[in-house]
């Protein structure tokens, strides 16, 4: 194989399938994937949950993970925050003319790295090569099939007195990347991005609220992945258009010092970071403490906690105590976060 | 820095709001004004104004650099980020504030492929000189004394390394002439300042003692924490129910009275005072800054014989008299109802720190 991607390997030719076989089928290799058809055909006969992802970060490494780490993520986790266990996913690379092979290597090597944590298979895929210049090194997107495993009610089921957890601490991930962009991270600063697959997690939570209130109960209203627009963003969701306002408390929001700090320096604010890898969910109170209870005891949750709750008092609105007790409102991001003059 | 969590989150905030709240009783109504995007950022994240008593009013003036630009700067700007061959670098927040038309910005012109990168420091700028020797590069160079000292830097290494293809707009300004202008105008009220800490970072404390000297007027430069804000706003209540202004330094873990010397030195060096236009307070001689005739050749004005458009009011919009915090940003007709911070009419809207994108991001009164 040559050093870098030319136009060739976008081909449909000769090179794509060296690319396909050499490179992507021993990495991901399954039965489904190794019939190279135009579709896999899947076992199943339960409802199923299907998303779709794609991922443009740049740089693609970034401290904590890189683009191939974030497109399993991304969708996995898309999956599980509808209810659902997530098992297959397709992979489509959009790679630019000149992208090294050995990043790509890399790439494709935390790609399988992560399929594997997931428990999910690559049954599909595509690769095209766009020319010099008209792309930014390497887009990927991803779709994922799940089966669900509950059926959650969504925001609708939302009642004043409600608990909202997060399973960790907000905004490493849109800390770690806007540093790895600005330049700014040293080595030895401990700024990672949280991008993890939130498969125990979900599992975690959901199995918890149905050992306390029963299958039925429906204790779990609905999951998120605070993703673009962070926390902020993904609660302005739940309550938008609702007869109900979500009072966060901003002492218990669980935040590293590293991203505090890297927020202080960028002008940012941890709660519109994004997170890849947390969860926000809201539930009714009596199964707060055994949901919290188990998301501790699963890697990547350690840090849960119950940041707000649920009331009544200005509907549609995300409120925010602050630690003087002073409140204030806290919005929906608009448009890209970009770093200030001073 | 070990203290900032315990600024963060201050343990005796009831304390000291009650202490503020039997001052009040003595003082009467009063109105302190900041003067720092930041500070206004601050307070209105900290949720500072909804503890205060009612009497204790908050305002916000001329603090904001991209706000204080005036419109006609930016359409200039605008119209030179069509110049073929030309790339415009600038501090982000600079990106999105529309001209004279709504919805003109250097974001939009980028789209419609205008040359335009966000950069985190000058210097970045001048890297991007380096690597692209076919483009001309140019740096917004947009705030006060804060960001005074890097844009001067640059310009020294540009200097240094004798770069054809890099030039600052220089768009920087003064605090204390425009500060001047706002106490010495008509309709001005305000009872003290919040002095901003970083600006006093760089040119001391002592450079706000104009305040208490010249106008009676108490002053504190304050933190950007809660408890920062908190504490300032004690001592300027004290001050004035004592009846003596004196300029205080609150900020003492980072501002020193006499500033940073290597900073001013460089300000020195490169600078020289000039007039300058600000929205909402107009044309004020010595409030800006300029490049020293030896550095020319980094001279945006210069190089592209830049010449300023005639001022267009923008229709409704209040920015002007929002800036000097006679109206609020809930008094401008235009608040909410056209203009938001996804479709700003004017200046104090779109930037991160301006007085209106505050009120609305985080105003709980609607």
């Amino acid at each position: 194989m040559n050093d870098r991607i030319t136009l060739d390997y976008g081909s449909g030719g000769l090179k794509t399938s060296e690319l396909i076989e050499s490179l992507l089928v021993p990495a991901f290799d399954n039965p489904a994937l190794s019939q190279l058809g135009d579709g896999a055909l899947l076992d199943g006969s339960k409802k199923l949950v299907f998303s779709t992802d794609s991922f443009v970060v740049s740089p693609w490494n970034f401290p904590g993970g890189d683009i191939g780490k974030l497109s399993v993520c991304g969708t996995v986790n898309d999956v599980c925050m509808a209810g659902g266990i997530p098992k297959y996913l397709s992979l489509s690379f959009i790679l630019e003319e000149g992208f090294l092979f050995s990043d790509l290597r890399q790439i494709v090597a935390s790609i399988a790295e992560e399929v594997k944590k997931a428990g999910v298979s690559i049954v599909t895929g595509d690769t095209k090569v766009v020319d010099a210049g008209k792309g930014d090194g390497i887009y990927i997107n991803t779709a994922g099939i799940g089966f669900q495993r509950t059926d959650l009610p969504g925001k609708a089921a939302i009642r004043p007195g409600d608990d909202v957890i997060v399973s960790g601490t907000v905004g490493c991930h849109g800390a770690a990347v806007m540093m790895a962009r600005s330049g700014l991270l040293s080595e030895d600063n401990p700024l990672r991005s949280d991008c993890m697959p939130l498969h125990r997690i979900s599992a975690a939570a959901l199995d918890a609220a149905v050992a306390t209130a029963g299958s039925e109960s429906g204790a779990v209203r609905i999951l998120r992945d605070p993703t673009r627009g962070g926390v902020a963003t993904t609660l302005n969701e739940f309550t938008e258009g609702m007869p109900f306002s979500i009072e966060l408390k901003e002492n218990e929001i669980p935040i590293e010092p590293a991203v505090e700090a890297a927020c202080d320096m960028l002008g940012l604010d941890p709660l519109y970071c994004a997170c890849e890898g947390r969860m926000l969910l809201v539930c009714d109170p009596s199964a707060t403490e055994d949901i919290l209870e188990a998301l501790h005891n699963v890697p990547g949750g350690e840090n849960a906690a119950r940041i707000g709750t649920v009331t009544e008092e200005m509907p549609g609105k995300v409120l925010l105590k602050t630690p003087i007790g002073g409140r204030r409102i806290l919005s929906k991001l608009t448009g890209i976060q970009l770093p200030r003059i001073c | 820095m070990l203290c900032e969590k315990e600024f963060k989150n201050p343990k005796d905030a009831e304390a000291v709001l009650e202490k503020i709240r039997e001052l009040s009783a003595l003082t009467g109504p009063v109105r302190l004004m900041e003067i720092c995007g930041t500070h206004t950022m601050a307070i209105a994240r900290s949720g500072l104004k909804t503890v205060l008593p009612d009497s204790v009013r908050l305002l916000s003036g001329p603090g904001c650099p991209v706000c204080v630009t005036p419109a006609n700067v930016i359409d200039m700007i605008l119209d030179l980020s069509q110049t073929p061959g030309v790339l415009i670098t600038s501090y982000g927040d600079l990106l999105r504030v529309p001209g004279s038309r709504q919805g003109d910005n250097l974001l939009s012109r980028r789209a419609l492929g205008g040359n335009v990168e966000s950069v985190y420091s000058p210097m970045d700028a001048i890297r991007i000189a380096q690597g692209h020797p076919e483009l001309e590069v140019v740096f917004l160079g947009v705030g006060f004394e804060t960001t005074a000292p890097g844009t001067g830097a640059c310009v020294l290494e540009a200097s240094r390394l004798g770069l054809e293809n890099f030039s600052v707009l220089c768009l920087l300004k003064k605090t204390e002439p425009a500060l001047r202008s706002l106490i010495e105008a008509e309709d001005f009220s305000v009872n003290g300042f919040l002095c901003p800490g970083h600006v006093a970072a760089v040119i001391g404390s002592d450079a706000f003692s104009f305040l208490p000297e010249d106008y009676g007027l108490p002053g504190i430069v304050a933190g950007f924490e809660p408890a920062d804000l908190l504490y300032s706003v004690l001592s300027l209540m004290q001050m004035l129910a004592a009846k003596r202004p004196e300029l205080k330094n609150e900020y003492t873990r980072l501002v020193k009275p006499e500033g940073n010397p290597a900073a001013l030195a460089i300000m020195d060096k490169v600078f020289r005072p000039a007039v300058s236009d600000w929205r909402g307070l107009g044309r004020i001689e010595g409030s800006g800054f300029a490049l020293r005739e030896e550095y020319s050749p980094w001279d945006a004005w210069r190089k592209f014989s830049l010449h300023l458009p005639d001022e267009k009011e923008i229709p409704g919009c209040r920015c002007a008299q929002v800036i000097r915090g006679v109206l609020s940003p809930s008094d401008c007709p235009l608040f909410r109802t056209v203009c938001s911070p996804e479709n700003p009419v004017g200046p104090c809207m779109v930037s991160g720190e301006g007085a209106c994108a505050a009120a609305f991001q985080y105003g709980i009164s609607l």
